[in-house]
């Protein structure tokens, strides 16, 4: 770990303002990690794990949520648990209960991937090192990317939180080092890797999550489900997260998000448009998975993961349609 | 070198610490309290599990600096004075370990899952209330590797505990 | 002697005696040791590449940053033995040099060494050194050089590395049912939970050690032979060891890394490995590739039996496993064929990992032995039972005990095995597609010299001093057992002193054969301590003669047999002496090389596989034991449910990627190197037969601790069968390997197409 300065913020305005040339410590359950490795090389940190972020609250607007809240406080909170409990299902899939009182709201979203060829210094890696390769295309694969991966980086984010977040259309609220702010969809805030895969994220150098906010009606019907070697503490093989009203017999609000498929919670957006306003049935869920698919590439180790995942989308839509499961209104 | 001040155990310590000296550095080499153990230094084991503020976080990937002010529970401090808790014990009469590298971060997790369960906090496996039962221990006990396989027995001996009256 | 009446202590289920200390966080591993001046902190940098030579070293960035002590690297190593000389005195005692030249041997080797005040200090100088590389083709995976495969001069559990007994190829060639399957296991790593560690200080020309390693006389041999010194110069400190499962059955790169540092720098050095690093500087198994024929006639009678194995072999360090040779020992068989082969290759340290050889040759025989007797159309234990040897089919030995078929019928009654022909897919519970299968165990049981020290004071406390080691088999407890059984006194009146070079030597732990061996040892010295108590006490009291030892107790300082009573003290002023004390030394005794040896085990498994995304998940496991008389009920069940969860590891978990491409392991952390999770493991259900095989030693003991993990994998593998129709032929079994199988078997269903 190289030397670094340490400071901790007291208030967001202070933190983004200390943290133009330095990084932003959440839980750092990732960032020591990688740090340890050197994989990570900050010249500063700025603490913001005790900025006045650890509120949740409910308003018209929604589940305002502070970025500083740990994953196991949100996974845990009534409304919550209520509400979102794709969310809570999706926190708690995800490593455990030691790594989510640490981890935080703002941090998870901004993990970095597993690749082993990332945490191996030795192999290339485009996102460890732009312009150095990608070992991982030809290399050990399994875990990788088989939707919107480039020749440059089949790498995949491993949040679970990420995935559920997406799938609910949350909010991500941040703050920038010139004090301005910006809303940015869940959704949008990661990237696909492109030929600059080092970017993960469309953040700003200093910009600072704040608080993510979680819309006031999502679906009634809510799924998350984990695909896993182990039975706990193991990063997904595919998650999706799901979300439906049943609304006369017919699918509405559909809203799908895929985890361990890409550099990002992948949105499937093709199958929703299929399930949207159609009354559910076998064949209707199978073409909508099909359709995701479409496009859909493996590299070797990882080309299960194509059925596995029209599988399991297929599945958590048989699953939740047949549920007699709704949240309260 | 930056000054930290903890409550460890019920005792106020305070050191200087290297900015990239985890929590479980801290204890292990400035402290000088090696009970709480490195297994993998990365979070991905569970051995260096001590309750921070009341619950539970992996040391290792924890930076000291980040603790000032903090209470600090290691394996030292579950017991009272020569007296074992009695998860202690009721480890002991499980055998709910081998080799026992493990053990501090085991401790440490039930205890803290304990208090968990009084919080009525969920894990994935919980349907509704949140109840005290094997399935529950295993998914709340899973970030605790236990390579010599005493996983059985640490349920056993955390039931034993919880089925104790208060 | 009869040791079969007198039942005070030995199979008490007594709870550790280590416990307390294990509880409190007192029981201190090597990496606690603080000794009186503070230990420099070292830290590994490996090579980068798999084969190749070392150009250019740049150690000045280093050797410049904050807190650095010392930078070691080929050009400033002190000399050393050549690696690997020594050879006469084992793998674990020949010379492990470190940093001895340019050539880098394997990926991940060290290739520098930094000594700072502080880890944080150590680590990052460490990712300071810059390093050169010519870099060569390297010999990294069998399969691909399999054209340069030898036969191995010595194999780890076999006298043989080739054997056929009968004649093979006819006997498959007039087999009625055959099957004719290749297997694939993987590289896997032990793991243990305390990484190997070393703190090192010189005094005097003498070195001190307090390391985790399992058998301490060879780590001294070691040493000796690698820093070329006394053997009688270095001493060994090890009370508690983290787990070993045969990863510290000999030193490593930081043991002698952190000698050389220590004499350099003239005060101790402390270095742990990290995890990353024990991937490359610590020893792991190896892959195997398994040709298994075999062949039945159409009663169901195995004809033929053939295992061919190949694998690699690390360059410069003699180790292969024999994969085949339970082919040996296991069913009655017209012809048995079995043949190893290894491709030296430029890999770390290849070695023994819990159960070398049936680990993983049961895990592929056992479910070969499923597919024939499916073929065979006859039920998969009732095939087992109709082809039990009566003689060691390998060699013709009667076997010590022979319980196999017992544990087979006892399991099944116990499980509520479904008789019958295995027909797949055909038990659902909601989502999950249920699978029941069974596997035998078996794995061989030996006796190793040892030696045990006691010493009986006028007090009546008892200690027993050895070079043993407890890695958490519960050593301590057990020895303590034997003892005051032998000497009908309390336990608590016994001090188990283990884990120190400066005791008499033993073999260590290692093969399961610690407790047998070292057990034994215990005894023979508190029988010699107890033959001269009465001998000494027939001096003052002829009354004292000839009375029957076995009789004999001591209930705090004094010592009765029947209504005799002397105070221990008096008997010493009496006679003159401080204590009674007694050393013995035990060799195997010859019915271990007249007879087949052997514990035995029946596994069965209830395994659950998801119909949408074919997750596979371990609902029951069950195991029937023999391992002859059991020494603690509760530490012998701990230790065969321990192997047991090293089993669900080696059917579905565990496996050690290498790149092929660079030699080097790439899921080099516990996130990506799959150990069973609490969550993985149902309630196991142990039981374990009475048992006293008095061919293996006075005990009546076998070995116990790598059992459970024969024939486990197997009995998950053959339930995943069960369950979906997967002949696994890799392992371990992955959702993709099943995924075809159950999109087969839930075709109309909505996830399937």
């Amino acid at each position: 770990m190289k030397p670094f300065d340490y400071v901790r913020a007291g208030s967001a305005q202070e933190a983004v303002r200390a943290g133009a040339e330095g990084r932003f410590l959440g839980g750092g359950t990732n960032l020591v990690d990688l740090m340890k490795l050197e994989i990570e090389r900050p010249d500063k940190l700025v603490d913001v794990s005790r900025l006045a972020t650890e509120e949740i609250e409910d308003g018209d607007d929604g589940l305002l949520v502070g970025a500083g809240v740990s994953n196991s406080a949100l996974a845990g909170h009534p409304l919550v648990r209520e509400r979102y409990p794709l969310l809570s299902t999706a926190l708690l899939s995800g490593a455990t209960q030691q790594l989510r009182n640490k981890a935080t709201v703002g941090g998870n979203f901004l993990q970095r991937t597993r690749c082993q060829y990332f945490y191996d210094v030795f192999r290339a890696c485009n996102k460890r090192e732009p312009g150095s390769g990608c070992d991982a295309l030809d290399g050990i694969n399994r875990f990788h990317a088989i939707l919107g991966a480039s020749e440059h980086c089949i790498a995949v984010h491993p949040s679970d939180m990420a995935v559920a977040m997406a799938a609910l259309d949350a909010t991500v609220e941040t703050l920038k080092p010139d004090g301005s702010t910006r809303s940015i969809p869940a959704r949008s805030l990661h990237r696909l890797p492109g030929d600059t895969p080092h970017i993960d994220h469309v953040l700003e150098a200093g910009e600072l999550i704040t608080h993510v906010v979680l819309p006031a009606s999502p679906p009634k019907r809510q799924l998350y489900r984990k695909v896993r070697d182990r039975s706990s503490y193991a990063f997904a093989v595919v998650s999706i997260a799901l979300a439906l009203d049943l609304q006369d017999g017919r699918l509405a609000n559909v809203s799908i998000a895929l985890g361990g498929v890409a550099h990002k919670p992948w949105r499937a957006e093709r199958a929703e448009g299929i399930l949207e306003d159609s009354r559910p049935d076998a064949e209707l869920f199978a073409n909508a998975a099909d359709a995701e698919l479409a496009h859909a590439v493996g590299h070797g180790h990882n080309d299960f993961k194509i059925d596995l995942s029209r599988r399991l989308i297929v599945a958590a839509l048989r699953d939740l349609s047949e549920s007699k499961r709704e949240i309260a209104a | 070198m930056y000054p930290v001040s903890l409550d460890v155990n019920g005792k106020t310590v305070s050191a200087e610490v290297d900015a990239r000296t985890s929590l479980l550095d801290l204890l292990r080499e400035t402290l000088g309290m090696p009970g709480s153990k490195k297994g993998c230094d990365h979070g991905q084991c569970g051995a260096c599990t001590v309750i921070v503020n009341g619950v539970r976080i992996n040391s290792c990937l924890s930076l000291a600096v980040s603790h000032d002010g903090d209470a600090v529970t290691t394996v030292e401090g579950l017991a009272d004075g020569e007296s074992l808790s009695p998860l202690q014990k009721a480890f002991v009469s499980h055998d709910a370990f081998q080799c026992g590298y493990c053990t501090p971060g085991q401790l440490c997790s039930a205890t803290a899952l304990l208090d968990e369960i009084k919080r009525g906090e969920p894990s994935v496996v919980t349907d509704g209330k949140v109840t005290l039962n094997e399935e529950e221990i295993r998914e709340r006990m899973s970030g605790n590797l236990c390579r010599c396989g005493a996983y059985n027995n640490i349920v056993d001996a955390i039931l034993s505990v919880a089925g104790e009256p208060a | 002697m009869n040791q079969q009446d007198s039942r005070k202590w030995i199979g008490q289920p007594l709870d550790r005696v280590d416990g307390p200390a294990k509880v409190t966080g007192q029981a201190t591993y090597a990496a606690d040791y603080r000794g009186n001046s503070p230990a420099a902190i070292g830290f590994i940098v490996e090579a980068g590449i798999g084969k190749g030579r070392i150009v250019s070293i740049d150690t000045r960035a280093a050797e410049a940053s904050d807190g650095v002590l010392l930078v070691l690297t080929h050009q400033n190593a002190p000399e050393q033995a050549p690696f690997g000389s020594h050879d006469d005195a084992g793998r674990f005692g020949q010379s492990h040099a470190v940093l001895e030249n340019e050539n880098v041997k394997y990926h991940g080797a060290p290739v520098a060494f930094v000594v700072a005040e502080t880890l944080e200090q150590a680590r990052h100088a460490a990712h300071l050194v810059s390093v050169r590389y010519d870099q060569q083709p390297g010999v990294f995976d069998a399969e691909a050089h399999e054209d340069k495969a030898t036969k191995p001069d010595s194999l780890d559990g076999a006298d043989q590395a080739d054997k056929e007994v009968g004649h093979f190829e006819p006997a498959f060639e007039k087999s009625a049912v055959t099957v004719e399957a290749e297997y694939h296991t993987p590289s896997q790593h032990a793991s243990a939970m305390e990484p190997h560690a070393t703190v090192a200080e010189w005094s005097d020309g003498k070195l001190t050690v307090h390391m985790a390693v399992q058998i301490i006389a060879d780590a001294r041999k070691g040493f000796a032979n690698t820093l070329k010194i006394e053997p009688g110069d270095v001493r060994i400190v090890s009370p508690f060891i983290g787990g070993g499962f045969g990863s510290k059955l000999g030193i490593h790169n930081e043991a002698i890394l952190a000698a050389l540092a220590a004499r350099e720098l003239d005060r101790p050095v402390r270095v742990a490995q990290t995890r990353r690093n024990l991937f490359a500087n610590g020893p792991h198994r190896t892959a195997h590739r398994h040709r298994l024929k075999l062949g039945a006639d159409a009663d169901g009678r195995l004809q033929a039996v053939s295992h061919d194995s190949l694998a690699v072999m690390s360059r410069g360090y003699p180790f292969a496993e024999a994969a085949g040779g339970l082919t040996q020992s296991s069913y009655a068989a017209e012809a048995i064929r079995m043949s190893h082969r290894i491709v030296e290759a430029n890999v770390p340290k290849v070695d023994s990992m819990r159960a070398p050889g049936e680990a993983i040759g049961t895990l592929v025989f056992e479910s070969a032995i499923d597919e024939l007797a499916e073929r065979c159309g006859i039920d998969p234990i009732e095939f087992r039972l109709l082809n039990e040897p009566e003689t060691e089919p390998g060699s013709g030995k009667s076997f010590s005990t022979r319980p196999l078929a017992r544990c087979l019928r006892e399991g099944a009654a116990k499980f509520g095995w479904q008789s019958g022909v295995v027909r797949p897919g055909m038990k659902r519970d909601g989502r999950w597609l249920i699978g029941h299968g069974v596997a035998a165990a078996i794995r061989p049981n030996n006796i190793e010299p040892a030696g045990a020290e006691a010493s009986l004071a006028r007090d009546g406390r008892l200690t027993l001093s050895l070079d043993m080691t407890d890695i958490g088999t519960g050593t301590y407890t057990i020895l303590g057992q034997i003892a005051a059984e032998t000497l009908g006194m309390d336990t608590g009146a016994v001090e188990v002193r283990l884990g120190d070079s400066d005791f008499v030597e033993t073999c260590g732990s290692g093969g399961s054969f610690g407790a047998g061996s070292t057990g034994t040892a215990v005894q023979q010295a508190c029988d010699s301590i107890r033959t001269d108590i009465l001998a000494r006490a027939a001096r003052i009291d002829p009354d004292w003669s000839g009375v029957n030892s076995a009789d004999l107790t001591i209930d705090g300082d004094r010592v009765s047999v029947g209504d005799r009573s002397l105070a221990l003290g008096d008997i010493l002023d009496a006679v003159g002496g401080e204590a009674f004390r007694a050393k013995s030394h035990i060799k195997p005794g010859d019915a271990h090389k007249t007879m087949a040896q052997y514990s035995y085990g029946a596994l069965f498994a209830e395994v659950g596989v998801d119909a949408d995304t074919a997750e596979i998940r371990l609902r029951r496991l069950l195991g029937v034991f023999d391992a002859g008389r059991i020494l603690n009920h509760k530490t012998a069940h701990s230790q065969l449910m321990g192997g047991m969860i090293f089993g669900i590891g080696a059917g579905l978990l565990e496996e050690s990627l290498m790149d092929m491409r660079y030699g080097a392991f790439m899921n080099r952390d516990l996130a990506e190197y799959h150990i069973a999770v609490n969550r993985d493991v149902p309630r196991l259900e142990v039981h374990m037969l009475e048992g006293f095989d008095e061919h293996s030693n006075p005990l009546g003991s076998k070995g116990i601790g790598e059992l459970g993990i024969c024939g486990t994998g197997p009995a998950i593998a053959n339930a995943v069968y069960d369950a979906t129709g997967h002949r696994a032929r890799k392992f371990p079994i992955h959702i993709e390997d099943v995924l075809p199988a159950v999109a087969r078997l839930t075709k109309g269903n909505a996830a399937s197409r």
